[in-house]
């Protein structure tokens, strides 16, 4: 199935992903958004009829963890790359919801 | 007639040690970013590792629940922005959750209801977030700690049905042992959607009101949901979809300003966690570790003790008013008295800030030793409700307390007679009276007694001094 990108499309995906595109790159984003989707479209090819859903791409399940306490990362050592902390906390610009 | 039509989204959070990604404390509070590493706060890089008890738990909780248990358990990615998730997507569980199917039963108004749920799956809680002035403080203590998410089928007609189904809920998920479902604490919240058609009509428009935490909260909002939406269909208007929260000071409900930014989540299958297989083997053992549930318990109640079947719905409501009885049952109170004392007072004592999560202040032992030193004449009734209240939210020592506050009555029998023949003689006319029939008057002696000895004598001893007055009167 073909399914080409349009202007629109791309100004959605850019808002979601939180990005900003000017004109000229987000043409380009559009031509290269309309590329991927072709790759995927070879898929569409195959017949997969048979072919039992797939969760994962490794066979592996079950891996879990013993629920044991281990110790955090200290406080200071986890905000020392943070732009603004105050109190402990990440300070970040007002959020509205 | 419009009819309301409503549906739950409950979260609750798990008591496991540990958050559901990484070994950080689940524990509720905390300074900002004490229980958090780099995992739990979304660096870039890091692995998650599945907490092997929150699985269990979230299977737990289904299997108590009546749910079917997917064999075959994925997790996904439900993509957003917000600060109080740090990786910009919370893994959840989309399209193969742990539990699904299942159902809450209950009564409301003497009818029985049942409320089946949708689906049951595990996911994590996010952190929290301060709002302060021009800025926001982010808290990851929260983040990751295991979350189970309970969505119903809506099969809800009124605010009345809505908080019966959450307090049995509650009731369940406690009794499981897999949470503390504190409200108030935030261990549950739950989101309603709720909308309004004629009856008979196809469903109209639904809204959610987000993170209600309190069964107050959620029988307000409910009562505002349905009047603001009945006026808008009345008036011509059309409902929107939309996500609104209530704000339970004020009692009204608003819409949240987001809608433009309608969420578009985007899930797709978390490459970092490994899919969950269950066998029959699995399945048997997590539900021979549900320890025994209301329905055995009202059971057991009303058919051994032989307690009346309100008071066996009023013990079980919580787990831990229920183990409370059986506890101090078992140091050797007797049942009928223990229920009575707990129904009356404890209970008093445990809600009395009117939310709806029970905070028992008393342990077994001494609430035992109140209740034998009851029943051993050692206290009267009064004398018990003071005491329980004196040592409620203490560790005190009921005995050392009811001997500090003068409440331990009289059985000094000679103490008591002194006091008794003097009443005797202060009030001839009555005696009289009371020799020649007129056996009412046992009341007023006993309290004349108690009066004078400062309402600690043992009535029992009163009573028998009167039985042998009029014995001899008779001789
Ligand atoms: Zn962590």
């Amino acid at each position: 199935m073909k399914r080409s990108v349009d202007a629109e499309e791309v100004a959605r995906l850019a808002k979601l992903s939180r990005l900003e595109f000017d004109g000229k790159q987000a043409e380009d984003m559009r031509g290269h958004l309309s590329k991927m989707l072709d790759y995927f479209d070879a898929l569409d090819s195959v017949d997969v009829s048979d072919v039992p859903p797939t969760a994962h791409i490794l066979s592996a399940v079950n891996v879990l963890r013993e629920d044991v306490v281990e110790p955090s990362t200290s406080n200071a050592e986890l905000l020392k790359n943070a732009p603004e902390s105050r109190d402990g906390a990440y300070v970040v610009p007002r959020v509205v919801e | 007639m419009l009819r309301p039509t409503i549906g739950c989204e409950v979260h609750c959070e798990l008591k496991t040690a540990t958050k559901l990604f990484c070994g950080c404390k689940n524990e509720f509070g905390g300074e900002p970013n004490t229980h958090c590493c780099p995992i739990c706060s979304g660096f870039p890089g890091t692995m998650p590792a599945l907490n092997a008890k929150a699985v269990e738990y979230a299977v737990r909780a289904g299997l108590a629940l009546g749910c079917n248990i997917n064999r075959f358990s994925k997790w996904d990615r439900k993509n957003y922005f917000y600060p109080d998730l740090p990786k910009a997507w919370q893994t959840s569980q989309y399209d193969l959750p742990l539990c699904v199917g299942g159902a809450v039963e209950f009564e409301v108004n003497g009818e029985k209801k049942r409320v089946r749920l949708n689906r049951i799956h595990l996911e994590e809680d996010a952190g929290k977030l301060i709002h302060d002035g021009g800025e926001s403080c982010v808290d990851y203590n929260r983040c990751g700690v295991p979350l189970i998410e309970i969505v119903t089928e809506p099969d809800m007609h009124s605010a009345e049905e809505v908080v019966a189904f959450l307090t049995e809920l509650k009731s369940v998920l406690k009794y499981t042992g897999v949470s503390d479902v504190k409200m108030q604490e935030g261990s549950l919240r739950c989101d309603v959607n709720l909308s309004m058609a004629e009856d008979g009509a196809p469903l109209g428009t639904r809204t959610e009101t987000k993170n209600l935490n309190s069964f107050r909260a959620v029988a307000r909002s409910v009562a505002f949901e349905i009047r603001r939406q009945t006026e808008v269909l009345e008036s011509g208007g059309i409902v929107e979809q939309e996500t609104r929260r209530f704000d339970d000071n004020k009692g009204v409900g608003y819409a949240m300003r987001s809608k433009e930014d309608a969420h578009d989540y985007r899930y797709f299958p978390e490459p970092d966690i490994m899919p969950v297989t269950f066998t029959e083997a699995d399945i048997q053992r997590i539900r021979s570790e549900i320890p025994e549930l209301k329905g055995p318990r009202v059971k057991r109640y009303t058919e051994k003790l032989g307690l009346p079947p309100y008071d066996a719905q009023v013990l079980t409501a919580d787990k831990a008013v229920s183990d409370l009885l059986d506890d101090v049952i078992a140091l050797g109170c007797d049942a009928k008295k223990t229920s009575n004392f707990i129904m009356s007072e404890v209970l008093r004592l445990a809600k009395t800030d009117g939310s709806e999560d029970v905070e028992l202040l008393i342990d077994a032992p001494r609430l035992a030793e109140i209740i034998s030193m009851q029943a051993k004449g050692e206290i009267n009734n009064l004398a018990a409700k003071q005491l329980l209240s004196a040592v409620w939210g203490t560790d005190a020592s009921p005995r050392k307390r009811a001997e500090e506050l003068n409440l331990l009555q009289s059985n000094d029998e000679g103490a008591i007679k002194a006091v008794f023949d003097k009443v005797l003689s202060d009030n001839p006319s009555q005696v009289a009276d009371f020799l020649s029939g007129n056996d009412k008057l046992r009341g007023y002696f006993v309290g004349q007694v108690m009066r004078a000895a400062g309402g600690k004598a043992n009535p029992k001893i009163v009573n028998e001094l009167l039985d042998r007055l009029v014995k001899e009167h008779k001789k």
